[in-house]
């Protein structure tokens, strides 16, 4: 019998080894460096414009930022809070919905449609999700608004939602499934009382990143919440009017010819920035505190 | 949801009056359940095929034979576990008080209700406390009623020899228990929802033998109040605890009789050969 050994010799492993590792860490090093790259260059730009206005003071007209007037963006951030909302709310139950037909009833007939729609929702651009909402909402309301801005972000969130929460179902082991039916409960009460809970750190790890994802979406909001560079009158304008939402503000601001507004643009992206970064943070922790068996 | 808890409350109380009655409905004095020719297939491939075996009142039947050899496909097909399996396909019949649970207008949770099943490996519901586990089957169809739930609890817990090592941590979480303890919990579950056949499938394979003593001294205590079907891998404990043997081999049913019978003077080679430990 050959011993393995002989094929190569020690140190020559260790260099085989050690190239590895150097490859490994190339390649991680690549993967962090985009990340720190934006980070650091929307921090470095926008933390100028980084002041109380920005947080108390509504947009107004650019001359207002021209002639040195207080401007921020509390009505783009109140605004996104509730587009945001208002997508979660409509995306949650039906993702949900979903996520829980492609897992727990793989029999169903309808779930293989299902699973195709689903990947196909995901993969679509998000844009035309917008114009769906334009056509569905804004066309027959007469107005952009921000629940049709809601709408084209909820179906961004929708498919991620129905992925996230299949495979946090799937995750439980299937005998919990099975000892629930042994003591005759339905199969729906099964799923909702012993299989949910033991998943739900997963399932809310899925809807903070469904979150994330759309709250950083401009396009789908361009020609739906359209925009607005003033807070409404009354609060139900957020709903039923143009409302500002951040991603779709800093693209306004950033093709604006008017310097002032730039540097309000990268504030724009810094408070953006800090938003997604904290919902994936918690995410990453809720995911950590899993520790069942 | 109304009528679960009707459902329920009748399981719980009617409990004491129902087997006289139903054997003399059925006719035939002991026997509680019956497989009649019963057939189950994964897609193309046969599980077992053409089983017929009675399941007494307070005996306890077990089902022994090599692995592979489908007991334990037989003992789901008890309670209609099939259901949720993929491409499993059940014909025939089981009877259990004369009627054919696999009827299409039989419901399968009802029959789950009164033909409980232990696992192979112990299954706490891992967010709930042991005392919720013990009454997930009551709590979880409507049953409020604190005290009710309460005896429940301790009467289940106490039949399933657990009661005392939990008396005093009722909350703290089912998982929380050693393996041994977890699987007596699961029996616990079982038997608080009163059922009238307790089917178990090996369930102290993964269990040390004081835990597996423990287990089979309740099998004992259990079976002069249920019919029970116990698969098991294991030779001696099948004959120490059985009363009815039934040998399966390849998805047939091969030798079925009294457990003393078969060990003693099994009628069918293949039977003596496993039992004298010749193959299998």
């Amino acid at each position: 019998m050959k011993n393995f050994s002989e094929h190569k010799t020690l140190w020559q492993r260790n260099l085989w080894d050690r190239f590895m590792v150097a490859l490994l860490t190339f390649s991680t090093i690549m993967v962090m460096l985009p990340l720190l790259i934006i980070i650091g260059y929307v921090v470095v730009n926008g933390i100028s414009a980084l002041n109380w206005d920005l947080f108390t003071q509504e947009l107004g007209s650019p001359a207002r930022a021209m002639q040195g007037k207080s401007t921020g963006l509390i009505h783009t951030m109140l605004g996104t809070a509730v587009v945001d909302l208002l997508a979660i709310i409509i995306a949650a139950p039906v993702g949900l919905g979903a996520g829980i037909m492609l897992s727990e009833y793989p029999d169903h007939k309808l779930n293989p449609i299902l699973r195709v729609i689903n990947d196909t929702l995901n993969g679509m651009p998000a844009i035309l999700k917008g114009l769906l909402a334009f056509a569905l909402i804004v066309k027959p309301m007469g107005t952009f608004s921000g629940l049709s801005g809601g709408f084209a972000l909820a179906f961004v969130m929708i498919p991620i939602i129905a992925r996230s929460t299949e495979s946090a179902l799937m995750s439980i082991p299937w005998s919990i499934r099975e000892a629930g039916l042994a003591i005759g409960l339905p199969r729906w009460r099964v799923v909702l009382s012993t299989v949910m809970p033991a998943a739900r750190t997963g399932l809310v790890t899925g809807f903070l990143i469904a979150f994330a994802r759309a709250a950083g979406e401009a396009a789908p909001l361009m020609f739906t919440s359209f925009g607005n560079n003033y807070l409404p009158n009354h609060w139900t304008g957020m709903i039923l009017g143009p409302v500002d939402t951040l991603p779709q503000r800093l693209y306004s601001l950033a093709i604006s010819p008017y310097k002032e507004w730039h540097e309000l643009g990268w504030a724009a992206g810094i408070v953006l920035l800090g938003f997604v970064v904290t919902l994936f943070i918690i995410a990453r922790m809720l995911t950590r505190e899993k520790n069942y068996d | 949801m109304l009528k679960n808890k009707k459902l329920a409350g009748a399981v719980v109380s009617e409990k004491t009056n129902i087997p006289n009655k139903k054997i003399e409905e059925n006719g035939l004095p002991g026997i509680r359940m019956e497989s009649r020719d019963l057939t189950v297939k994964y897609g193309t491939v046969t599980g077992v095929k053409n089983i017929s075996l009675p399941i007494c009142n307070e005996k306890v039947t077990a089902l022994i034979g090599p692995s592979g050899c489908g007991k334990t496909t037989f003992l789901r097909s008890l309670n209609r576990m099939h259901d949720i399996t993929r491409n499993a396909t059940v014909s025939g019949e089981v009877l259990l008080d004369g009627r054919n649970i696999y009827h299409p207008k039989v419901n399968p949770v009802d029959i789950r209700r009164k033909v409980g099943i232990i696992f192979q490996k112990p299954t706490p519901f891992p967010t709930m406390s042991i005392f919720n586990n013990v009454v997930a089957g009551l709590k979880l169809v409507g049953i409020k009623n604190k005290k009710l739930l309460n005896e429940v609890c301790e009467r289940a817990l106490k039949q399933a020899a657990l009661f005392d090592e939990v008396k005093d941590r009722l909350n703290s979480p089912g998982g929380s228990l050693s393996g041994g303890q977890q699987q007596r919990l699961s029996i616990a579950r079982a038997l608080a929802i009163e059922p009238e056949v307790i089917l178990m499938d090996e369930p102290t394979s993964s269990l040390d033998p004081q835990s597996s003593s423990k287990i089979e001294d309740l099998i004992h205590e259990l079976k002069k109040n249920y019919a029970i079907v116990i698969v098991t891998h294991n030779l001696q404990q099948a004959g120490r605890v059985s009363d009815n043997t039934g040998f399966f081999y390849l998805g047939e049913l091969v030798e079925f009789g009294e457990t003393e019978k078969i060990y003693t003077n099994p009628a069918n080679k293949r039977t003596e050969e496993y039992l004298t430990g010749k193959f299998g």
